[in-house]
């Protein structure tokens, strides 16, 4: 089984144990394990002798600490004004044919997450999308299904 | 350094780092507030409190805004005005305001606002209908109602700064903001430890005691049922408060004829439990000190750490499991009394135990929890069955119309109504402590405690952790391994002070033998289960209240409590015994951290 | 008004020996670098337009010995994208002006705080923050510079929240006064500037503050990365004098067909046609952070509209009433009006709302919801109704 307290407690070596280290800490595990799960939350507010309420409070303020069940891939769709006028809704809709899930879902073999996102930056190229860091911008539908395969044979 | 401002076209002179708000008030100059709270942090998330400095780009919070040198402050203008109106009316509209059904109806801040600022038509349109808001009832003490929240946060400032659990936190942002426990979780299944300050700051009625009002009435009007009632030391000096009296005056008396005219068939006094906790935890302390100073036993536990406070328990419960050996094994003064109501009173009143309802009136709504702990249950029943809280003693007075100011004053019935001013003085921070050394010291020596008319000062007052020392001399033959020591005891209230001890405790710097420890600021007297409001004010009314009761008692130490003595040579035998162990002890169990 | 038309300029972009300025600003005294930034008139550039001069003569005043420079890399505005090309192409920029601002102010720690959505830029920054590190000791700057990474929250941009983030916390904007130059990151005095903020220091070291002061108007001195984007043959990002109306703007980015431009992002202003012409992009008119959003005529403002408020909504911290409570209003309230559901003179208390939420707010975000609400509302009001 994989050991969340050993993760949480080598990023707490690294980053620290006090409070400003909490960011780099839930990133690191976002990083490795995709999401915050709740022992990964409660090994952080043990580490940081802190509340788990709080950890859950902080990370659930920002939107890439996620703590529902997300994929190795989390696909984020910026629906900010440009994107959106410049066809983020073809891209939602390939994505969601081509992994047959809805935005906000996860695929079953957890491999893919399909979310929104608020503006990533990237307007001038619209439409775009984030999957992990990674931006990919100027998309068609066409774009979206050739970078897609490429994950899939990763 | 004084700052002078102008407030409403009057002259104020204030110290430096006063606020608007506070500069205001000394004026006389109301500024409407509500996530303002005399025991918190200033938060200045509401708005409710904008007032219009001149020359400033936009409206001021008054009561985050430190006073500056020709500040020229209108708390009333027509801008203030319409921007209040905009504030209250955007807070009504996320909040759902079924208000005529409300526990808090009539007692709601957000009410009292709407009524002075929104009412009429309705401005905005209704937000509650747009979250899938749960109310969660999961735990024995208090309901939470997300649907009633007006985020502004005085419960997770309370949870945070006064008692250093942050069981719930603010989680998500923007529409979605909330207040949350751990990923929440039922309430019920967190670090939450029941003690309810957040229930009594809570402006409105997302978090509210749990109500067993019905229960005790439906108790109370069944023929077949014998209804004991017990009061807790802190209630007698606070009821009054909801019932139209300032706070601090004592209403002992009129509450047990009160208690009587509702139909209890027996009122009695959580004060003769805390005597008895007195004899038995006072016997317990010093058989640990035996063991450890003539034994040299290394396996016992000392600082030993009082265990009255339920919120307390849960809270070295769930934070400090390491330590629970250093509790007392004693149960509270409520837990003592309902395990002796099925028993010992059961016996002397040819009661069958089966048809005894026991209730208790508490300051505090952990009670609630307590009494639901499986634990409890040593009289073969539930020993008791229900804890209303002096809120809820004072809704029953009022739903049958008793005319509380002209009732006549009478005495707690007989068997356990029997009560000391140690007992009494359980009620604020240091006062188990105080009646402890009342008892133990004379035990030790055959002297009273060498304090003027038995007043133990040391352990009084408002500060958040008090020490002191009291050096034994002259012991009797029985405690000559005592004779010298200097007995070293630490008294914390409210939960951030509990943790102070418990850190000097864990790193090995905690030179006490004997700590007491109340969850709730000032002890039960600022319990969760109070009147409310509560603030720092209307907490040291109440403990002078505590004190006089005290004073005008005749017997002041446990050991001198007729009915204490009663029961031990009718019943137990002689404290720590066999038959005590059983109903007056208990243990406790180690809790996740979360 | 003060026009100077539209002026393509190379500064911010421009390649520079940066350990030779660094050893002009390391040999000139605290009270010299902020006399040339005050000289300069340079406004901060992330959109709020504080002179950053007395940013730094604030901080620098202060007798705290342990100070903070942190640069604002979390550019979350709607339509602006200029911090990413400005770090992308010339971070030694940026570092070289926080070294400048520690100089001025007598702080020895920098702080980057760039947005998480940019963390692919990160290895690329931290090799150049290494050769930075190694140049200051060369000339003997003590400055040493960190990287914090945001997690997706646009409030975050605003100060006193960035400071929170960085210590680990929501990012929920604290009570003003303290403001950061006295109490600020830490505790600790603070100047926070943005990026491009930064980079214009450098480059008013290097060239004077004489001559940057002869660009731009009395009011916006200076130059300004512009990010361009919506309806426009040429979306990108590119440096201008300021000083120009939305129409020259305009004729150098519209498809033609412009109807309306959004100056400022989500939180500027809508400026509608019959405007363009008597509106000066900067401080004077519509100030900026550098968002510019073209928006033809086959564009619905109502959806423009609905777009910024449901990102509001979303990305309001929640703290105070008049913004988490008042976004979800006028969110509510538009799509209520938009199906008839309530009477079109709904919008009119709106209105007021947005109002009251500029002068209640705890924060700038807040405050400037109304901006694009009011501005879209009274231009295109047929747009939101039918």
């Amino acid at each position: 089984m994989y050991q969340v307290g050993n993760l949480v407690k080598k990023l707490s070596d690294k980053h620290g144990r006090s409070r400003e280290s909490i960011m780099p800490i839930l990133q690191g595990i976002v990083e490795k394990h995709n999401y915050l799960t709740d022992e990964a939350m409660v090994e952080v507010a043990k580490e940081l002798d802190i509340s788990a309420a709080e950890v859950f409070g902080t990370a659930s303020f920002y939107t890439f600490l996620d703590t529902q069940v997300r994929g190795k891939y989390v696909i984020r769709v910026c629906k900010t004004i440009t994107c959106s006028m410049k066809g983020k809704s073809e891209i939602i809709q390939t994505l969601e044919d081509m992994l047959k899930i809805k935005v906000g879902e996860t695929t079953s073999d957890r491999n893919f997450s399909l979310i929104e996102t608020n503006c990533i930056g990237w307007c001038h190229k619209a439409p775009a999308i984030l999957i992990n860091e990674i931006p990919y911008t100027e998309l068609t539908p066409e774009k979206v299904v050739d970078i897609i395969k490429g994950y899939l044979h990763k | 350094m004084m700052i002078n401002l102008n407030i409403n076209d009057q002259k104020v002179s204030v110290p430096k780092g006063t606020t608007v708000l506070e500069a205001a008030r000394k004026q006389n100059i109301n500024i409407p507030t509500l996530c303002n709270h005399a025991d918190l942090c200033v938060a200045g998330n509401c708005r409710v409190c904008v007032v219009e400095q001149k020359g400033a780009r936009t409206l001021i919070a008054a009561c985050a805004m430190p006073v500056s040198e020709g500040m020229d402050i209108h708390t009333n203008t027509l801008k203030v005005r319409n921007a209040r109106k905009h504030i209250v009316e955007l807070l009504l509209s996320e909040h759902r305001s079924d208000c005529t059904k409300c526990y808090k109806n009539q007692k709601c801040e957000l009410q009292a606002l709407a009524n002075e600022f929104a009412f009429g038509d309705t401005l905005f349109l209704d937000l509650v209908e747009d979250h899938n808001y749960t109310i969660d009832r999961s735990s024995p003490s208090f309901i939470k109602d997300d649907s009633k929240c007006i985020r502004c946060q005085r419960c997770v400032r309370t949870c945070s700064e006064l008692q250093y659990i942050s069981a719930i936190a603010v989680s998500n942002k923007g529409l979605h903001q909330k207040i949350s426990s751990f990923h929440n979780r039922p309430m019920s299944h967190v670090v939450c430890t029941n003690c309810g300050q957040c229930v009594n700051r809570c402006p409105t009625g997302a978090l509210v005691e749990k109500t067993y009002i019905d229960q005790v009435w439906d108790a109370i009007y069944d023929p077949e049922k014998h209804v004991v009632v017990q009061t807790a030391p802190a209630v007698r000096v606070a009821l009054g408060e909801d019932l139209g009296y300032d706070p601090g005056e004592r209403v002992t008396g009129k509450m047990v004829t009160a208690l009587r005219q509702l139909g209890f068939d027996s009122i009695l006094d959580t004060d003769f439990t805390a005597d008895l906790t007195i004899m038995e935890e006072g016997t317990e302390l010093l058989t640990r000190l035996k063991k450890v100073l003539v034994d040299g036993n290394k396996d016992i536990a000392i600082p030993m750490f009082t265990s009255c406070s339920p919120g307390w328990i849960k809270f070295i419960e769930h934070k400090y499991p390491q330590y629970l050996h250093n509790l007392s094994t004693c149960k509270s003064p409520q837990q003592m009394f309902g395990a002796l109501a099925k028993t010992y009173y059961a016996q002397k009143r040819r009661l069958d135990p089966s048809k005894i309802v026991s209730v208790s009136i508490m300051p505090c709504t952990a009670k609630k929890y307590e009494a639901d702990r499986p634990e409890m249950r040593a009289s073969g029943y539930k020993d008791i069955d229900f804890v209303l809280t002096t809120r809820e003693l004072a809704v029953m007075v009022k739903q049958a119309g008793l005319d509380f100011r002209n009732l006549e004053p009478s005495h707690y019935d007989s068997v356990m109504g029997d009560s000391t001013g140690a007992g009494v003085i359980f009620g604020a921070t240091g006062g188990v402590m105080e009646a402890a050394l009342r008892t133990a010291y004379e035990i030790v020596t055959g002297r009273e405690v060498p304090f003027k008319n038995l007043n133990i000062t040391p352990a009084r007052g408002m500060d958040g952790v008090k020490e002191a020392t009291i050096k034994i001399e002259g012991c009797t033959d029985d405690w000559k391994f005592l004779e010298g020591v200097e007995l070293k005891v630490a008294i914390a209230h409210g939960l951030t002070n509990a943790n102070k001890i418990m850190k000097l405790v864990k790193a090995g710097k905690a030179p006490y033998h004997f700590v007491e420890i109340m969850a709730c600021p000032g002890g039960c007297i600022g319990g969760g289960g109070q009147p409310i409001p509560t603030s720092m004010e209307i907490r040291k009314n109440r403990m002078k209240a505590i004190y006089s009761e005290d004073e005008h008692m005749v017997l002041r130490k446990s050991h001198e409590n007729p009915d204490v003595i009663a029961v031990y040579k009718e019943f137990l035998g002689k404290p720590n015994s066999h038959l005590s162990h059983e109903l007056l002890h208990t243990h406790y169990v180690a809790r996740e951290n979360y | 008004m003060e026009n100077k038309g539209l002026n393509k300029v190379g500064l911010i972009f421009e390649k520079i020996n940066q350990k030779e300025v660094l050893t002009k600003a390391f040999n000139m005294s605290s009270n010299e670098i902020i006399q040339d930034i005050l000289d300069s008139g340079l406004k901060g550039r992330g959109g709020a337009g504080f002179p950053t001069g007395l940013k730094w003569k604030y901080t620098a005043a202060e007798k705290e010995p342990e100070k903070y420079i942190v640069c604002n890399a979390d550019e979350g505005e709607p339509g602006t994208f200029k911090d990413r090309e400005i770090l992308d192409k010339v971070a030694y920029k940026v570092y070289g002006g926080m070294a400048i601002a520690g100089k001025a102010v007598g702080a020895k720690n920098g702080i980057v705080y760039l947005r998480g959505e940019y963390r692919f830029l990160l290895p690329q920054l931290m090799k150049e923050l290494e050769s930075f590190h190694n140049i200051i000791e060369e000339i003997g700057f003590d400055f040493k510079i960190r990287y914090c990474l945001g997690s997706g929250a646009y409030i975050c941009g605003e100060e006193s929240a960035l400071f929170e983030s960085i210590q680990g916390d929501r990012g929920e904007p604290r009570n003003k006064p303290p403001y950061p130059t006295t109490s600020g990151v830490f505790g600790k005095p603070t100047s926070i500037n943005n990026v491009e903020t930064l980079v214009s220091t450098m480059m008013i070291i290097l060239h004077g503050p004489g001559s940057y002061s002869q660009l731009g108007t009395k009011d916006s001195r200076g130059s300004k990365v512009f990010s361009v984007s919506g309806d426009t043959p040429t979306p990108g990002i590119f440096e201008l004098e300021l000083g120009m109306s939305v129409q020259e703007f305009v004729n150098e980015f519209g498809d033609g067909d412009t109807k309306a431009v959004q100056v400022g992002g989500a939180s500027g202003f809508c400026v509608p046609r019959k405007k363009f012409q008597n509106t000066i992009i900067g401080f004077e008119g519509v100030p900026t952070g550098g968002s510019m959003k073209l928006f033809n005529s086959s564009r619905s403002m109502y959806n423009v509209l609905h777009n910024y408020l449901d990102f509001f909504a979303e990305e309001s911290c929640g703290q105070c009433t008049p913004c988490r409570v008042g976004c979800q209003q006028l969110l509510k309230g538009v799509e209520k009006v938009k199906k008839g559901e309530v009477k079109s003179n709904y919008l009119n208390e709106l209105v007021k709302l947005a109002d009251t939420m500029k002068i209640a707010s705890k924060c700038g975000l807040g405050q400037s919801v109304g901006n694009a609400f009011r501005t879209i509302v009274e231009n295109f009001r047929e747009e939101i109704i039918y």
